[in-house]
């Protein structure tokens, strides 16, 4: 590597901040030494020197609004910074001014590949909250409809991946079965994308013959397409080279640096909410959590396709064992009841007036309730001072954290890398900048 | 509580005795709030726990208590792969003094939690090694997620571009 010759501070290996200070004068001597780094980079001989380059927040690959400021030796990353915060929506702040029930629109727009699974997880909470369970039937429904989700978000991550490494046919191939599960979401949902299904001690309405029937169909097909896809990407030379040994990270560093998900299965440690910590109706089904050993992007994708065929499983599970019952809790103080009820009776007309313009009102106190999403551990911190709506909601995004391994990825690869890296780890910046 | 639970907060207590402030369990989540001299020494202690190891930190947060005497709390969660179980640390902090060690040599993953805290909340972590501000810009003065901080935001704290 070639020595620096430019003035400016070298903001990536020696911070600015020394941390000793008052946060005031420290925010002011960190904003001075920003504006004192010199802009122009213009060398004595171009080819002796460190170069620092922008890639994003509008490159086809940088998932929307991800920034990597890159510091580059010729080709080769010395240093990468990932930085957020082109998109900040503020729902924190949002779901402290907002119901419970109102909140859960919100969560289809944190992860949008999988609207859903959010519902799921963000409901789950509140219910821990609420110390109130969904019945049997309830539960089964929502476990076959998140893994539903689950398979179209990795569907997305493996076509994208591919995608930003050269491979355009498998991305249209992953869209077209992706169409299919919306098709059934817009069946049985009722929406094909923005779903808000849950609702506090049940869900929006039951599931039909026919919804069942049309997720048995994709179902039977799903698999054979999916290997049709396996078969192109993996008899390609110039995938396999591309993701074989770049970003490697190892099962301990994956764990210190806070991955989880597919990301940190893919580094050989087994760790897997459904199993480990199982809610909803995950311990009464057959499932295996998978992992691949070298931590590479290719055992990152390794890794969410045979997911997706485990996810198969226990959708065709839940069909099998989905039991008969009523949907929603009765909890008539927490639980919305039923429209044709509204209308025909007072007390339910009563409990529906308190409910929306009030809330339901948990008791104080704090719960912590995450679950196994996609992208990897989606977790809701609840504080609830006994009000209507949560003093502070706080969202544990698994794309915010996996991003933070970016720089330990990126270290000493090429430019031309970092898609392959970048889409392996799947982020989605819906969540990461909340 | 859960029986394993049990075993680390009793393990927590005879560690650091009087540090442990207090214990509070809702709907088995199990918080032990600390103060936060021992911050660092817990996490260290909690990862290298011989019989239960936690060995990753799954989240940093702060939240303003705002009516409280101290004003912020600071959040942790950890979580035990091998025994499946998570405990819950806390340390409350006055609004004069909003300063927490940072746990960032113990778990490097707490590096952005304790960022976006910063910039939310505006608790400070000493001794973190790139303490920047996670989403808002670097010279931004308020802190959105302080319950001070009002919804529709501080009209002219970020200026926009002028018009034609």
């Amino acid at each position: 590597m070639s020595d620096t010759t430019h003035s400016t501070t070298d903001f990536f290996d020696t911070p600015v901040v020394t941390s000793n200070l008052p946060p005031k004068e420290q925010r002011t001597q960190l904003l001075q030494a920003l504006l004192d780094m010199d802009p122009d980079i213009s060398f004595d001989d171009p080819l002796e020197n460190d170069m620092i380059l922008n890639m994003g927040p509008s490159h086809p690959a940088t998932h929307g609004v991800l920034r990597i400021l890159l510091r580059l030796d010729g080709e080769t990353i010395v240093n990468a910074m990932p930085e957020l915060g082109y998109l900040h929506r503020g729902y924190e702040k949002i779901a402290e001014n907002e119901t419970y029930h109102e909140f859960i629109t919100h969560t289809d727009r944190l992860d949008y590949l999988q609207p859903l699974h959010n519902n799921v997880a963000y409901i789950l909470a509140v219910e821990k909250l609420l110390g109130i369970e969904a019945p049997v039937r309830a539960q089964y429904i929502r476990t076959m409809l998140s893994e539903l989700a689950r398979i179209s978000s990795h569907l997305v991550g493996f076509g994208v991946m591919a995608m930003d490494v050269g491979a355009m046919t498998l991305l249209l191939w992953c869209f077209r079965e992706r169409e299919k599960i919306h098709d059934i979401f817009d069946l049985v949902v009722g929406a094909r994308f923005t779903t808000s299904f849950t609702r506090i001690g049940g869900i929006a309405q039951d599931i039909t013959d026919e919804g069942l029937a049309a997720i048995s169909a994709f179902l039977d097909q799903f698999p054979e397409r999916l290997n049709e896809g396996e078969r192109l990407l993996n008899r390609n030379r110039i995938f396999f080279d591309r993701c074989r040994n770049t970003g490697v990270i190892s099962g301990e560093d994956a764990l210190a640096i806070g991955l989880t998900g597919p990301n940190l299965r893919g580094s050989g440690i087994a760790m897997d909410l459904r199993r480990d910590n199982p809610y909803m109706v995950y311990d009464q089904l057959d499932f295996d959590v998978i992992t691949e050993t070298e931590g590479d992007s290719l055992a990152r994708y390794y890794v969410r396709l045979a997911e997706m065929k485990e996810s198969v499983k226990i959708v065709r599970q839940c069909i099998d064992k989905l039991p008969t019952g009523a949907v929603h809790a009765h909890e008539p103080k927490k639980v919305l009841p039923r429209k044709e009820r509204i209308y025909t009776r007072m007390e339910e007309l009563i409990h529906d007036f308190m409910i929306v313009n009030f809330g339901v009102n948990p008791p104080e106190g704090e719960v912590y309730h995450a679950v196994e999403s996609a992208k990897g551990q989606l977790g809701f911190h609840i504080v609830s001072r006994g009000e209507g709506h949560p003093w502070r909601l706080k969202i544990r995004s698994p794309s915010f954290c996996n991003l933070q391994a970016l720089p330990q990825l990126l270290k000493g690869h090429l430019l031309s890398d970092i898609l392959a890296v970048l889409g392996s780890l799947d982020p989605v910046m819906g969540e990461a900048d909340k | 509580m859960n029986s394993i639970v049990e075993q680390v907060v009793n393990g927590l207590q005879e560690q650091f005795g009087d540090a442990v402030e207090e214990v509070r369990e809702f709907r088995d989540d199990v918080i032990v709030v600390l103060s936060r001299d021992v911050v660092v020494a817990a996490a260290t202690w909690l990862r290298d726990n011989e019989d239960v190891p936690f060995p990753l930190c799954e989240d940093v947060f702060a939240l303003d208590a705002f009516t409280r005497k101290k004003r912020f709390e600071v959040n942790y969660h950890f979580f035990s792969i091998t025994k499946k179980v998570r405990i819950h640390l806390k340390v409350r902090v006055d609004e004069e003094d909003a300063v927490v060690p940072s746990i960032t040599s113990v778990f490097p993953g707490a590096g952005w939690y304790e960022r976006e805290a910063w910039d939310m909340i505006g608790v400070h972590f000493s001794g973190h090694p790139d303490l920047r501000r996670a989403y808002m810009p670097e010279d931004y003065e308020y802190h959105p997620l302080r319950k001070d901080f009002p919804m529709m935001g501080v009209p002219g704290s970020i200026p926009l571009p002028k018009r034609g």
